[in-house]
């Protein structure tokens, strides 16, 4: 497949030189080059673009730490060597084309991942400085502490009320039932929408008022950090919007990671962003992570700019 | 001047015309439809007449004898004659298989679909299961027969019953529709989608928890009907029965002692039509009007299953 990929000429290699180029003015030079051709690492970090350090969380303020992180099912490498660190009480977007291991690298911040037979994984998440995958954890309280809301709502065909007691109740839960419920979809903005009909089935709401509902049911077990698979993207443009301000509201509580497959999004309502892409292998790797604003206008990395400017994705 | 790509574009629209306008008759498709039509009205008129030569037979008896017939024990003489204690007994063999094959089905179907990994031994485990559900009745009377009437006989049914009793043919029964019962079960477990589940374990929920509190209770219409029908099926059932000792001879209530009555003779209603359909001819007319009992009660049983499936159906 040929490709056409604008190269910049590495440091050494300036307007100077001129034998290479079409013109001095302009730094660049257009090659058509193929996938083979172009060096992997210089594909992805040319030197003359790289990042000058890699994005840092202060100590304390990470909550997950991921170290050489690689996600297998079976012998199929889903996601290779990821390094980095989630902070505390923001909202991280992980961002990336379609099948580059967003869901993957999720999935295994709670242990989601063990319920799909054959899922293994090498390299660490720590959590607090625990690693999630030592011996002696339970993944059932794991995954209490780290809720979960998924791409496609998912309420229990059961009433609005039990959708939210079902999470505290197997928590055990001995407090007032009623005034969990209201204040969990009071933080999920969806109370005044469902507050005379909590006995009828979750089921029967809106898309959007379903998803708020799920991000409820995450919120009721009191968890600390809420993961979320991207949540808008079987939402309308309005639906999606109360999503992405609720999702301010909560940063004030906890520590949001959420995958998205829309850049606008990530843009809008995220503090900080990880973008992923995957190599030949179809192992999603981590490509550049950086505040959010930084990412999106001074991008370190040639292959993060061309997705942002959508040139591929 | 203009007139030339004129004339070409009224050709083309005539060659149009006439290839869709044609008109001609695809006798082939004609033929297909009148053989399938054909073999259809075949199928159907056999079954109609089937039904009607039993209806013809059978109502005169059951008019004549009304609930007399129904409630009558077996008796030497066709006029006297009854099926109440096939009912009876097929009643407890249709409680054996609730009280057997249910729990034993249903959770092992639960195990396969919702515990056990994807391994080569779930898989084998699987593959047994579905082929066991495709094994000819009578094998699983063989079964019972090895089993319960002669290797447990003296447990079964000691003394003059010598193993054939009715504990002997409801264990038989159970046996039968077991794979039956874990093969709908497991199919209604894997109706209910992955998203509840994670949804479940998403909020700290145990594996235990997430099939208690949802995957078993959305799957419980669809493991009722598949139930249902696999206690019509029991119900209908006879070569096992025959080589596990029903009909021998009456049954043996005893309103006294269940065990008793466990380790005792007893007789079903579809070998009751077999038997009576052995007998001289007088009792043609029984064998007619047991069979429109037979045939009225699985009706009735399918027609439950169906509208529990109706009633209950969730749509994803």
């Amino acid at each position: 497949m040929k490709v056409e990929t604008e190269v910049e000429p590495a440091t050494e290699v300036g307007p100077a030189t001129g034998a290479v180029s079409d013109s001095p003015e302009t730094p660049t030079i257009r090659v058509v080059a193929t996938h083979a051709e172009i060096d992997e690492s210089e594909r992805i970090a040319p030197a003359a673009t790289r990042a000058a350090e890699p994005f840092a969380v202060a100590d304390g303020e990470a909550v997950f730490e991921l170290d050489d992180l690689s996600c297998y099912y079976g012998s199929f490498r889903a996601v290779r060597e990821i390094s980095l660190s989630i902070p505390r009480n923001q909202i991280t977007a992980i961002i990336g084309p379609s099948g580059c291991g967003k869901s993957t690298l999720l999935r295994s911040f709670n242990r989601m991942n063990d319920l799909v037979d054959g899922a293994s994984i090498t390299g660490s998440v720590r959590y607090h400085g625990v690693d999630l995958y030592g011996a002696g954890v339970d993944p059932v309280e794991v995954r209490r502490r780290i809720g979960m809301v998924f791409q496609k709502p998912n309420p229990f065909p059961k009433s609005i009320y039990d959708n939210v007691a079902f999470g505290p109740r197997v928590a055990g839960f001995k407090g007032r039932m009623d005034d969990l419920v209201e204040s969990s979809l009071r933080r999920a903005a969806l109370w005044d929408d469902v507050k005379d009909k909590l006995r009828s089935p979750g089921t029967a709401l809106s898309g959007g008022q379903q998803q708020r509902l799920c991000i409820a049911r995450a919120i009721a077990v009191e968890p600390d950090v809420i993961l979320m698979d991207e949540p808008c993207s079987a939402l309308d443009p309005i639906a999606t919007l109360k999503i992405e301000e609720l999702m301010r509201e909560l940063r004030e509580t906890y520590t949001i990671v959420i995958v998205t497959h829309n850049m606008q999004q990530a843009a809008r309502a995220s503090d900080v962003t990880a973008f992923l892409t995957m190599g030949d292998d179809r192992a999603g790797h981590l490509v550049e992570m950086a505040p959010t604003d930084q990412l999106f206008t001074k991008p370190a990395n040639r292959t993060t700019e061309d997705y942002i400017t959508g040139r591929f994705g | 001047m203009a007139s030339t790509p004129r004339t070409q574009a009224m050709t083309a629209a005539d060659v149009v015309r006439r290839s869709i306008e044609g008109g001609r008759v695809d006798w082939r498709s004609v033929a297909v439809e009148g053989l399938l039509v054909g073999l259809l009205v075949l199928t159907l008129g056999v079954l109609a007449w089937l039904l009607v030569v039993v209806f013809v037979n059978g109502i005169p008896v059951l008019a004549e004898r009304g609930l007399g017939f129904l409630t009558s024990p077996l008796a030497a003489r066709a006029d006297e004659a009854g099926v109440g204690q096939a009912i009876t007994g097929s009643l407890w063999l249709m409680g054996f298989v609730a009280l057997l094959s249910f729990p034993l089905g249903i959770g092992a179907a639960v195990y396969l679909e919702e515990y056990a990994r994807d391994t080569w031994s779930t898989r084998l485990v699987n593959t047994v299961v579905r082929n066991l559900a495709g094994v000819p009745s009578i094998v699983y009377g063989l079964l019972g027969l090895a089993i319960f009437v002669v290797a447990l006989g003296d447990v079964v049914g000691p003394g003059s019953t010598s193993g054939r009793s009715l504990l002997a043919g409801g264990l038989t029964m159970a046996i039968l529709v077991l794979p039956i019962v874990i093969i709908t079960s497991a199919e209604a477990l894997r109706a209910v989608p992955g998203a509840i589940r994670e949804a479940a374990f998403g909020v700290g929920a145990t594996r235990w928890e997430v099939v208690r509190s949802h995957v078993l209770p959305y799957a419980a219409p669809g493991i009722f009907t598949g139930t249902i029908l696999s206690m019509a099926r029991a119900f209908g059932e006879t070569a096992p029965l025959i080589l596990v000792g029903a009909v021998i001879g009456g049954f043996n209530v005893r309103y006294d002692s269940v065990l008793e009555t466990l380790q005792g003779r007893y007789t079903a209603l579809p070998t009751t039509v077999y038997d009576w359909a052995r007998k001289p001819q007088d009792f043609a007319g029984n064998v007619y009007a047991a069979i429109i009992v037979l045939i009225a009660v699985l009706l009735v049983v399918n027609a439950l299953a169906i509208y529990l499936r109706y009633r209950f159906e969730r749509r994803w």
